[in-house]
């Protein structure tokens, strides 16, 4: 077999991986696996081996929960043919692929940059000086947003080309988030600093990388979380995802000028968030999953508050979205409002919310549990519609959803257990991915190790990596004033992106 | 209509009445107290995963500290965090506690500039600019505008044009990408005008000091009015930053 079959969190001998010829590479991943619609990619990248560069694909089997990894090496000065030729859902991979290594390839339809790394091969090419796209046209006209946006978000550059109202065609370019933090990974030695790293990678998934990063540690250093620890971690992204839909609903009334639905929903998050500070004494969870430790256990009495604080949240928020998703004037500006049909987002590749808003059945939770998931029987929730409606009603619909498996958790907790465990050092010449269904999709952390058993390259993708794409061709044909509203719908990371 | 009614009704009063006063809920980790237990200070040290924390004598500076808790848990009779969420002053070193002093932060009156109090004491626009922010002090701003917290109550917003601004309030590390449209943004905000650093990440750098792909050298070209540390910053901590800062007179 050309490739290695694998489990979420498994480790196994980088050499084992195994390397094949470029053709047969892409012949393999483009004419087999990525044929089957259950497969997709969750992570292809390169890395320098000597002086040549080796490439890395993981292509997650959904049905049969199972990962396949296969790898290339090539020349840094090699032309190749793309993937992205035959599947789309490879263009951002490989731009990536170029970016960093100077790799060409003769057949890939846009080579624009991913986010200007500080290590990129061509540093003669900046943000500032970036050619955007354009249509020469006496009847159209480009509307340039950004970086800095009109509300206190993150920074990145929206150009948008119009006819009159309606927008032919919008490109983003990102970058100005970056911050170098897979390079980081490699340079800072203690784990404390890895972890707090993981953290940082995005502010409003905390729990998401983090757990991503402890798992896919744990596992280089052989190490099985704890049941304690994994409850904890379950609890903590269901928890997050309640806090994080809760402030979309409020930001898409605010985009549809709808101020009782954004002061009550915006306010029924505080008491989500102030629940991780009453847990762990942070409003966003810095500081509660660590890799094989916890320094806040989760006790029966933190239980009893969640109950009584979600008691007090339900109501109030179920007789909210109920009015909400009632209003004709709400509706109006949802439906048919940005859609991404399923061809579309199965072609291109999205993750998590987004793609389950366009029927396609991707999470996690299901194709690759971990954690405590498994004991949890998840059903994920699709919409068939793709607008903005559906990705609105699935917050909605999740919100119920977490709430329902938080309560079920909470009847068994485990407790007065070990909450800090010694790990040993990292497995030399190892590699272990490792896949978590964030609030916003599933993220992807891949390591490899030297045979020192240091890290040789640390690989991230946020859910956002490719869901920007979704959201460029979500506003095709749409008014300019609705992107606002497609935008919140989406509510993508720049930093998750740019790292 | 009636619905729109019975939801407000259902609200009740959700402001925070004071909140220079409020008590944070659960274990907030603010401000920091140092006892003069002897410990392994080495140790200690080396614990900090941001270098914040240095010997003879011990003391952690907070525009480093993440506010992660680790050298409380390991030396729980030498750092206890407090629930004090004041955590800005206009002085950098105004953010660095030292072992045996329990006293709050605050901004130095003689430091701030005259204006400050006149022209923005009833009134400050602010101008936010995300330089490679991790979107957690970019949320904790925006929740201090929401009802409860309610910042606009002090006249304190932010607003989408740094022309229509009185200041800017710098997150996160700056960026080499960020640095450029970060320096235009201060250009186009008319004089007189504030910086605000907010979060660790903004004043330090945080975890990412030293990162080749920052570019920090818009703050060695200005002096910055108030540093608020958090990771991220509590909307309270900001809030009554500000209000210091606008409030007082000289």
């Amino acid at each position: 077999m050309n490739y290695l079959v694998l489990k979420n969190n498994q480790r196994v001998p980088v050499n084992s991986i195994p390397v094949v010829k470029y053709e047969d590479f892409m012949e393999t991943i483009v004419s087999g696996l990525m044929k089957d619609k259950g497969n997709h990619c969750v992570n292809y990248f390169g890395y320098n081996q000597e002086s040549k560069v080796k490439l890395i694909c993981c292509i997650a089997d959904d049905a049969n929960h199972c990962i396949y990894v296969l790898s290339a090496i090539v020349e840094q000065t090699a032309i190749l043919p793309s993937f992205t030729a035959h599947n789309l859902s490879f263009e951002k991979f490989e731009r990536e692929i170029h970016e960093n290594f100077g790799i060409g390839y003769s057949d890939h339809p846009w080579l624009k940059p991913v986010r200007y790394p500080f290590n990129a091969a061509d540093k003669s090419k900046t943000i500032a000086n970036y050619p955007f796209y354009q249509i020469e046209s006496e009847e159209l006209h480009e509307v340039g947003v950004g970086p800095i946006h009109a509300g206190v978000i993150e920074p990145g550059h929206f150009r948008f080309i119009c006819n009159g109202e309606q927008i032919l065609h919008l490109e983003i370019q990102l970058g100005y988030q970056h911050r170098g933090v897979e390079q980081l990974f490699l340079e800072k030695k203690n784990l404390l600093q890895k972890a707090t790293l993981a953290e940082n990678i995005a502010g409003d998934t905390v729990i998401g990388h983090t757990s991503t990063f402890s798992k896919l540690w744990e596992s280089l250093c052989g190490y099985q979380a704890t049941p304690e620890l994994e409850f904890a971690r379950t609890l903590a992204l269901e928890n997050k995802r309640i806090a994080i839909h809760t402030g979309d609903l409020s930001a898409i009334c605010t985009d549809v000028a709808y101020q009782l639905g954004n002061s009550v929903l915006g306010r029924l998050r505080t008491p989500i968030i102030n629940y991780f500070q009453v847990w762990n004494g942070n409003r966003l969870a810095k500081g509660l999953v660590r890799p094989g430790k916890t320094n806040f256990p989760f006790t029966k009495e933190l239980g009893k508050e969640w109950l009584e604080m979600i008691n007090v949240y339900e109501p109030d928020f179920t007789e909210m979205v109920k009015q909400m998703f009632d209003l004709p004037s709400v509706l109006a500006r949802l439906e048919k409002t940005g859609v991404v049909s399923t061809e579309v987002a199965e072609s291109i590749g999205i993750v998590g919310m987004s793609a389950r808003a366009s029927g396609v059945n991707r999470d996690i939770r299901l194709s690759h549990p971990d954690n405590l998931y498994y004991k949890l029987n998840h059903k994920p929730i699709v919409k068939s519609q793709g607008d903005v409606l559906s990705r609105a009603q699935i917050r909605r619909d999740e919100i119920f959803q977490s709430i329902d498996y938080i309560k079920q958790l909470i009847t068994d907790i485990p407790e007065n257990l070990k909450y800090t465990n010694e790990l040993s050092a990292p497995e030399p010449d190892s590699f272990v991915i490792s896949l978590t269904e964030g609030w916003r999709g599933e993220i992807c952390h891949c390591a490899i190790t030297d045979n020192k058993g240091e890290l040789v390259i640390y690989k991230i993708k946020d859910p956002s990596f490719h869901n920007w794409l979704a959201l460029a061709l979500s506003v095709r044909n749409n008014e300019i004033s609705d992107f606002p509203i497609c935008n919140k719908s989406f509510n993508l990371s720049y930093c998750g992106h740019d790292l | 209509m009636l619905n729109n009614l019975k939801i407000m009704y259902h609200q009740g009063k959700q402001f925070i009445p004071n909140v220079t006063t409020v008590e944070v809920p659960g274990i907030f980790r603010g401000r920091p107290i140092i006892s003069n237990v002897k410990i392994n200070e080495d140790e200690l040290v080396n614990i900090c995963p941001l270098h914040a924390i240095t010997k003879n004598p011990v003391s952690i500076d907070l525009g480093k500290c993440t506010f992660c808790g680790e050298c409380a848990f390991a030396f729980p009779d030498k750092i206890k965090f407090t629930k004090d969420y004041k955590l800005a002053t206009n002085e950098r070193n105004g953010l660095i506690v030292v072992e045996g002093q329990d006293k709050p932060i605050d901004l130095n009156p003689k430091l701030i500039r005259k204006e400050i109090h006149k022209l923005f004491g009833g009134s400050l626009k602010l101008r936010q600019v995300s330089a490679a922010g991790d979107n957690s002090c970019e949320w904790e701003l925006n929740a201090a505008g929401n009802v409860q917290f309610d910042m606009g109550r002090f006249g304190v917003e932010f607003v989408a044009s740094p022309r229509h601004a009185d200041g800017i309030v710098i997150t996160g590390p700056i960026s080499e990408n960020m640095a450029e449209p970060l320096q235009i943004c201060y250009d186009a905000t008319p004089d007189p005008k504030i910086i605000i650093l907010a979060g660790t990440d903004a004043i330090s750098g945080g975890i990412f000091n030293g990162s080749s792909a920052l570019n920090r050298s818009f703050l060695d070209n200005y002096k910055i009015d108030l540093f608020i540390a958090g990771n991220p910053v509590h909307p309270l901590s900001f809030i009554n930053g500000i209000l210091h800062l606008i409030k007082m007179r000289k």
